[in-house]
């Protein structure tokens, strides 16, 4: 049965409600996948036992006809996610040991919608990277290499362990979360579809907060129509966050009815940086010509900030994590290195327990926000997310959504920019603006580089349009037939 | 903007994050290139653009005034590292 | 102008202070559990309180509304729109990490308080600010010998933290401060005012100047939690402060400690390095609106608040400054004192309440306005019976003494002891006629011009009646025959 494993999710989905296999028999392939692929290092925590015991109960559910909109599906969990009783990491040291005693809304929302989890994916340290190489348990290695190369490359991140699961058909759908580009970078490096909806959309509860006015959970799926079933079952409203929007969750499979005819799309001049590599340029004009040819109209749009997207963010989301990760001091979770003064034990449990790139967001977002420097670098950068905002508004008054690349380049080698910090931040200038916007993206894979690695593009949204989002890229998708196997399957 | 080895250990300080002696040239040396990284954004005038705290266009949701919550001290001390007697145990402080 | 007399000439003394007050409501600022006094360790905290991962502040709507009733009552500005900020800092009793509060939003703005000072006058006190934050666990230091254990009890417990202007000028002022911020928030519903309970601490800045000079530095004392404590921490802080001064020292801006038991203060070392807070908009919270006709029917729906009711007692009952500014103090008694007073002389009622009947409530351990002995309706049939001339006023203390002690009402202890007041001018006549046939020596004095002496008759006339005689008869009836 191990074919099961390279359904999409809505293939399973049918499959399981015409009775062709159980939640089980689907589960078990998955279980054995997760198993097989381990080299990969994309889970953190397996639980298979969790896994099958949730089968079961699916069976179980299904025969009494109470099948939810993801009914036997098993999916793999970023591990910045809280789940009950499981240990939750966030990638990082410094949360050894800690298992929640509380389920995070949206993974809640999913076993209420039928899913079963398979485990705990890794991701860089506290979602703070692009590469996944930022983990305390080590990289995650992309299941695709180089055309005629076996140097292991990373699948991006932070969303990295999510992305390799599902591009290595060990998950149908992993949940991602996205703060400058971790769902739609990762996506693209492993040639499956990420999308982040709009900020408010999904419920931040429970989620391991890196920056708070920009993190959002997103599905990550290996088809178009599998992320409009999953995000169905991620979103909606939750009273115990302040941010989230009190607004319907549609049935987006319903949207998507291929019809683009007339659909304007944007394309952003300033989206074309000197120095990226010409195949993106290739593949972000194939996917012109697609659209065009389905009867959208491209319409030429400036979003003049552009540039300052990157820096901006780079001081936005360092502020907000440097007062969220304070919360980790040794006294009530997690790592404890003893001192022999409070102090020295804060010292001592933070020093050992970040690991570098968290402690230098740490420290750059502490600076930026002492006195002195608040006005200079924080309170500069919102008012430059001010104008990035305001860039995207006015483009919506012409267009229905943008097209961009989602990354300046396919998946690079593990160890790669690592002592390069800015070089690293690089790979999100793409998707780093909607973010400071709080629309909604999603990447999907288009077509292979030279040396045949995915290529991703991405659209955006106007707020809550997730609806138009998923109907264009599946539009994307038809004609992109990517039907490319990443090695460690093929 | 070029940070020095001092303030990096004043901030390192405020951040309580101990930040062992060899490590804190090349810290130094990555959070200046950072900051003259993000030194690009004082060539934008900003004047009269108001600063973005959130990208939620509503008001902020209250809740009514309840016990919904707590009661739960087995919970809330499940993780603890060190705990006595129903409390959290940490070095002593001297105020 | 009260001035601290040093050995180089005067001293004034420059006070503000910053109260904490905990709100009123069931549940905490942002989260659903209790807030009770008194409870297990760590029984009254979510998960939000214990800041685990991934948690998120939701606001309590009465929260909001205590601050803004309260800022109704300091005649304050409500600002329609504030922020809640984070203050960073790292501390045990504090798992976030930072403070939830407001910085440079407050919910309200300016206002200001009427202290009414012992002499029965009043002075203006300006308020800078009030607004709303997170309240802090508690840390117990003499549980363990290398231990400290931490409570999170009081971790995200609402508190207005009200800030004065520095318009106080002595302790006095300090404590009549106090006292009337704890009257306005008790006669609001929006703060018990339970010092010993922590429900209200105070923070007291204070600096030293010459008359007319501008401000010098200041120091903070933190944390005082009663008013006799804060009256205390000042004289102790002001001679500190001009001793210093006085030998040529400057003072350091630093944040201080009072003991209590010991009457000294001492410098907090810890909080002394890098005051650097970051203060930065929550990006979990987003800005609170609030809309005028809601303050609005807020503020048609506030009580009667004590300086309101003072000019009211004043005006309708015509008591002095004084004595309206004891019966207002705390809503209860001036119900009280209403009930009492309704259809009776208002000055007699007021002197009875502030006189004997709080001497008794005083002297009474446990007794309040609630389960005292004499309730209003005892007290009123008490003044009655002055009133109409059953019983003189001496004898009513008598009899007020034993209803404190038995619970009977007036008239039924009249009739058991036989206090009723002899106004039977026949047999007053007769005590009267003995008494001037008996003492002819005094007589001659008195028609000498020794006026003074009718005191003494009378004196005599109550004595031989023990008591009971009508005064106002006796004294007419001695100056109807001497005269
Ligand atoms: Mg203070
Ligand atoms: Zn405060």
């Amino acid at each position: 049965m191990s074919k099961l494993t390279h359904l999409t999710l809505t293939e399973a989905r049918d499959g399981l409600s015409k009775g062709d296999f159980s939640a089980r028999e689907l589960t078990q392939a998955h279980v054995e996948a997760v198993e097989a692929c381990r080299s990969l290092n994309a889970f953190i925590t397996e639980t298979p036992d969790k896994a099958l015991d949730g089968a079961d109960a699916s069976d179980k559910r299904r025969s009494k006809g109470e099948a939810g909109v993801l009914e036997g599906i098993p999916l793999a969990i970023k591990d910045l996610f809280c789940t009950q009783d499981v240990l939750t990491t966030a990638g990082s040291h410094i949360l050894d040991g800690f298992q929640p005693q509380y389920e995070s809304t949206v993974s809640a929302n999913l076993w209420a919608a039928g899913a079963v989890m398979l485990g705990k994916t890794n991701l860089d340290e506290f979602a703070m990277g692009s590469s996944n190489m930022t983990s305390y348990y080590g990289g995650v290695e992309n299941p695709w290499r180089r055309e005629g190369s076996n140097a292991p490359l990373v699948p991006g991140g932070s969303s990295g362990g999510s992305a390799a699961a599902v591009a290595a058909r060990c998950a149908m759908g992993a949940t991602g979360t996205d703060t400058g580009g971790s769902i739609r970078q990762p996506a693209a490096f492993c040639g499956v579809v990420g999308m982040k909806p709009t900020y408010g959309r999904c419920s931040r509860w429970g989620i391991v907060a890196f920056a708070s006015s920009l993190d959002q959970a997103g599905p990550m799926t290996r088809g178009v129509r599998d992320a409009a079933i999953m995000l169905r079952g991620m979103a909606g409203h939750d009273p115990k966050d302040s941010t989230s929007v009190d607004t319907p969750v549609p049935d987006y499979e319903a949207a998507m009815n291929g019809d683009v005819r007339g659909l304007k799309v944007g394309i952003p001049k300033e989206y074309r940086i000197d120095g990226t590599p010409a195949e993106i340029d290739t593949v972000w004009q194939q996917g012109i010509e697609w659209l065009k040819a389905a009867g959208a109209e491209m319409v030429d749009i400036s979003l003049p900030h552009t540039k300052y997207a990157l820096p901006t963010y780079y001081i936005v989301a360092p502020a907000e994590a440097s007062s969220n990760l304070a919360r980790y001091d040794g006294v009530r979770y997690g790592l404890r290195v003893q001192g022999d003064t409070l102090d020295e034990m804060y010292e001592a449990t933070r020093g050992e327990g970040f690991g570098a790139e968290v402690k230098r967001r740490i420290l750059i977002g502490a600076y930026v926000l002492s006195a002195g420097y608040y006005d200079a670098y924080y309170n500069k950068a919102r008012r430059i997310r001010t104008l990035i905002a305001n860039d995207f508004k006015a483009a919506y008054e012409k267009v229905d959504v943008v097209l961009t690349p989602t990354a300046p380049s396919a998946a690079f080698g593990m160890g790669d920019k690592m002592d390069d910090p800015v070089a690293m931040y690089l790979n999100d200038v793409f998707t780093v603006p909607a973010s400071l916007a709080g629309l909604p993206g999603i990447s999907l894979p288009a077509g292979l580089s030279a040396d045949g690695l995915p290529l991703g593009l991405q659209l955006l949204g106007q707020p809550f349009e997730e609806g138009t989002l998923l109907k264009v890229a599946e539009v994307l998708e038809t004609a992109a037939e990517f039907d490319a196997l990443p090695q460690i399957i093929s | 903007m070029a940070v020095d080895k001092d303030t990096v250990a004043r901030i390192a300080k405020l951040a309580r994050i101990r930040i062992p002696e060899e490590q804190q040239e090349a810290l130094t040396g990555e959070l200046t290139e950072i900051l003259n990284w993000v030194e690009q954004l004082s060539e934008l005038d900003t004047d009269g653009v108001e600063p973005m705290t959130s990208v939620v266009a509503m008001s902020l949701p209250k809740r009514e005034d309840a016990v919904t919550d707590g009661n739960c001290a087995d919970k809330v001390l499940k993780n603890a590292p060190e705990g006595a007697h129903g409390f959290f145990a940490v070095p002593k402080v001297v105020e | 102008m009260t001035t601290i007399e040093g050995k180089t000439g005067p001293w004034e003394m420059v006070i503000g202070l910053e109260v904490h007050a905990q709100v009123i409501a069931d549940s905490k600022l942002f989260s659903g559990a209790a807030t009770t006094f008194g409870a297990e360790p760590n029984s009254q905290v979510s998960l939000v309180d214990a800041a685990m991962p991934g948690m998120l502040p939701v606001i309590n709507e009465m929260a909001v509304e205590q601050a803004v009733k309260t800022g109704l009552g300091l005649n304050a500005k409500i600002n329609l729109f504030s922020e809640f900020e984070r203050k960073n800092y790292f501390y045990a009793d504090l798992p976030q990490g930072y403070q939830i509060s407001q910085f440079l939003h407050p919910i309200v703005g300016e206002g200001t308080i009427i202290l009414d000072l012992e002499d029965g006058k009043t002075r203006e006190v300006g308020i800078e600010r009030l607004h709303l934050e997170q309240d802090a666990g508690k840390s117990l230091h003499d549980q363990h010998p290398t231990q400290s254990y931490i409570d999170l009890n009081r971790s995200g417990v609402t508190l207005m933290e009200i800030v004065s202007k520095p318009d106080m000028r002595s302790a006095e002022e300090a404590g009549a401060y106090l006292r009337k911020l704890r009257s306005i928030l008790r006669y609001l519903g929006t703060c018990d005012g339970n010092m010993d309970e922590g429900s209200m601490r105070a923070d007291v800045n204070l600096s030293m100047r010459r008359p007319g000079d501008p401000l010098g530095t200041r120091t903070e004392t933190k944390n005082v939690n009663s008013i006799r404590f804060v009256q205390q921490s000042i004289e102790l802080e002001a001679r500190r402060q001009v001793e210093i001064l006085e030998e040529g020292g400057t003072i350091a801006q630093e944040t201080r400690l009072f003991d209590a038991s010991k009457g000294t203060s001492r410098s907090m070392r810890s909080k002394e390095e890098a005051h650097d807070y970051r203060y930065f908009p929550d990006p979990d919270l987003l800005p609170l609106k609030i809309k005028a006709d809601w303050v609005e029917s807020l503020k048609s729906e506030l009580p009667e608040l004590p300086d309101a009711k003072k000019q009211r007692f004043m005006d309708d009952f015509g008591l002095p400054v004084y004595d309206a500014g004891v019966l207002v103090a705390d809503q209860e008694t001036a119900a009280f004192y209403e009930t009492v007073a309704e259809g009776r002389d208002p000055k007699l009622v007021a002197n009875w309440v502030i006189g004997d009947y709080f001497g008794a409530l005083n002297r009474t351990s446990g007794a309040n306005l609630g389960n005292a002995p004499v309730d209003a309706a005892k007290l009123g049939g008490l003044i009655d019976l002055i009133a109409d001339g059953t019983i003189s006023g001496r004898t009513a203390k008598e009899v007020f003494e034993a209803m404190w002690d038995s619970g009977k009402d007036a008239s039924t202890i009249v009739e058991e002891k036989g206090l009723k007041q002899i106004s039977d001018t026949g047999a007053l006549e007769g005590i009267v006629d003995q008494l001037i046939a008996d003492n002819p020596g005094q007589v001659e004095q008195y028609k000498g011009g020794n006026v003074k002496l009718i005191g003494w008759f009378v004196g005599q006339v109550m004595k031989a009646t023990q008591g009971k005689a009508n005064p106002g008869m006796v004294n007419q009836l001695l100056k109807k025959k001497l005269d």
